[in-house]
């Protein structure tokens, strides 16, 4: 055990935790709005949007991270119409590549555990707003999606966690993110279990934090109030 | 399409042996999964508080750290703790382990970790009249465990485990940074020498989403397999 390196490379790492969670907030922020859109056009009775928005979740959810970020850092720069349009300012960082592919693979997910949720809404509910007089779109906004959001708090959990773990699939397109500067001490040091332990301590330290979050939200917005 | 021709001009036959590598990857480490999982998840429901405390402490570490820093772990820490054993026996030379080994070892326990959530959880659903039966019968633990909660925990733990399979087989793409030659590393090859990223990449995609289509319908099969009778 080489504690000195472990003290060495601690705020190493801390800092590299800064990437790593603007990449999971940017991600999860942006996925859970696509994931919402998509769970509504899932429910869409009309069959093109619903196989439409059944299409997008199942490729995303049906290969792995680490392709869908090849193909939109290494993919997408091949097509020389991108290159000259003003979306290559974007898709040239590998910091936006890493969020547009965090971001798509989250929503199709979010999308999957907001159905689930939609679907599991009694109807009674809905139907005691429609004999109020309840206009249907305010039962949609104030009544089904709070209600669905509540629903799908534990799986959304799950959902963060395992998007933060995704994250450090950015260290593969050149981000120096926890796993990658975890990488390159180990590759310098070779010393894997000292780092192992300080950087996983870190991973699980968030995991902790984000499990004990959603555990207080599900407290608080428990139906047994 | 000539990119993807059999033979020396084009890369047909290599990714069709990547993906068979895929394949066995996936399986051995899903078996070495279900070994991790026999092994903690009788930990995990022992009455023995230290001995849930390290089941505990498997499964809670696995799940909240990142696959790919397992696999780093694995890879740049695998050699040298066989070498450390190794010198303990008095050996002293090099020892290079291959990034099979490596590779689907590091995937094996990160889905064991899984499976033991799953077996646990199927196992604590089956009635505790069962046991009760099983014992008042005079069955001994071994027969108990494989004729009598086996069968039933498999039924429970079916729909679970498929997704432990799903997981385990898009993880085997991240062994490609260890050099190992499946999907992902051999479209990377590919990619690198046809200067032809996008549809070497979209190639791979859709070749894990034909394994995991192919692999949900033969889990369905399974599913109805042990589910007659309910």
């Amino acid at each position: 055990m080489d504690f000195d390196l472990m003290f060495t490379s601690f705020p190493k790492l801390l800092g590299a935790t800064v990437v790593t969670l603007k990449l999971l907030s940017a991600s999860l922020f942006f996925g859970l709005i696509i994931g919402l859109l998509f769970a509504i056009l899932r429910i869409n009775k009309n069959i093109f949007i619903n196989k439409f928005a059944y299409g997008y979740s199942y490729l995303f959810r049906g290969t792995p991270l680490l392709v869908q970020i090849f193909i939109i850092y290494f993919g997408l720069g091949q097509i020389e119409y991108l290159r000259s349009t003003f979306i290559w300012v974007i898709l040239k960082e590998p910091y936006w590549c890493a969020i547009i592919a965090f971001t798509l693979n989250t929503g199709a997910y979010t999308s999957e555990i907001l159905r689930s949720a939609f679907q599991t809404i009694k109807p009674g509910i809905i139907e005691a707003g429609k004999s109020l007089g309840i206009p249907n779109k305010i039962i949609f906004y104030k009544i089904q999606i709070p209600i669905a959001i509540r629903q799908s708090l534990p799986a959304y959990g799950n959902e963060i966690i395992l998007m933060m773990k995704g994250t450090s699939l950015a260290s593969t397109v050149t981000l120096m993110d926890l796993t990658g500067v975890a990488k390159y001490i180990i590759s310098t040091t070779f010393k894997p279990i000292e780092v192992f332990i300080v950087a996983g301590g870190i991973y699980l330290f968030m995991t902790f934090i984000i499990h004990n979050f959603i555990k207080y939200l599900e407290k608080k917005y428990s139906f047994s109030q | 399409m000539e990119l993807l021709a059999f033979g020396k001009t084009g890369w047909g036959d290599e990714l069709f042996y990547a993906t068979l590598m895929t394949i066995v990857v996936s399986v051995t480490a899903i078996f070495i999964g279900f070994f991790f999982a026999l092994i903690f998840t009788p930990l995990k429901l022992s009455k023995f508080k230290s001995l849930n405390l390290i089941g505990n402490f498997y499964t809670t570490v696995i799940r909240g750290v990142p696959e790919l820093l397992v696999i780093y772990l694995f890879f740049f820490g695998g050699s040298g703790a066989i070498m450390y054993v190794a010198s303990i026996f008095g050996y002293f030379e090099y020892i290079e382990i291959n990034a099979f080994i490596t590779g689907s070892m590091a995937i094996g326990i990160i889905s064991g970790a899984y499976s033991t959530e799953v077996f646990r959880g199927a196992i604590q659903s089956i009635d505790k009249g069962q046991f009760e039966a099983a014992k008042v019968l005079g069955i001994n633990k071994f027969t108990q465990f494989y004729k009598i909660i086996l069968p039933q925990m498999l039924r429970l733990a079916i729909p679970n485990l498929s997704n432990v399979w799903q997981i385990t087989l898009k993880d085997t793409s991240l062994i490609s940074v260890t050099g190992l030659v499946e999907i992902m590393r051999q479209s990377y090859i590919a990619a690198g020498s046809t200067r032809d990223p996008l549809f070497f990449y979209c190639f791979a995609a859709i070749l894990y989403l034909m394994l995991t289509y192919i692999s949900m319908k033969i889990i369905n099969r399974l599913e109805i397999k042990y589910n007659r009778g309910y």
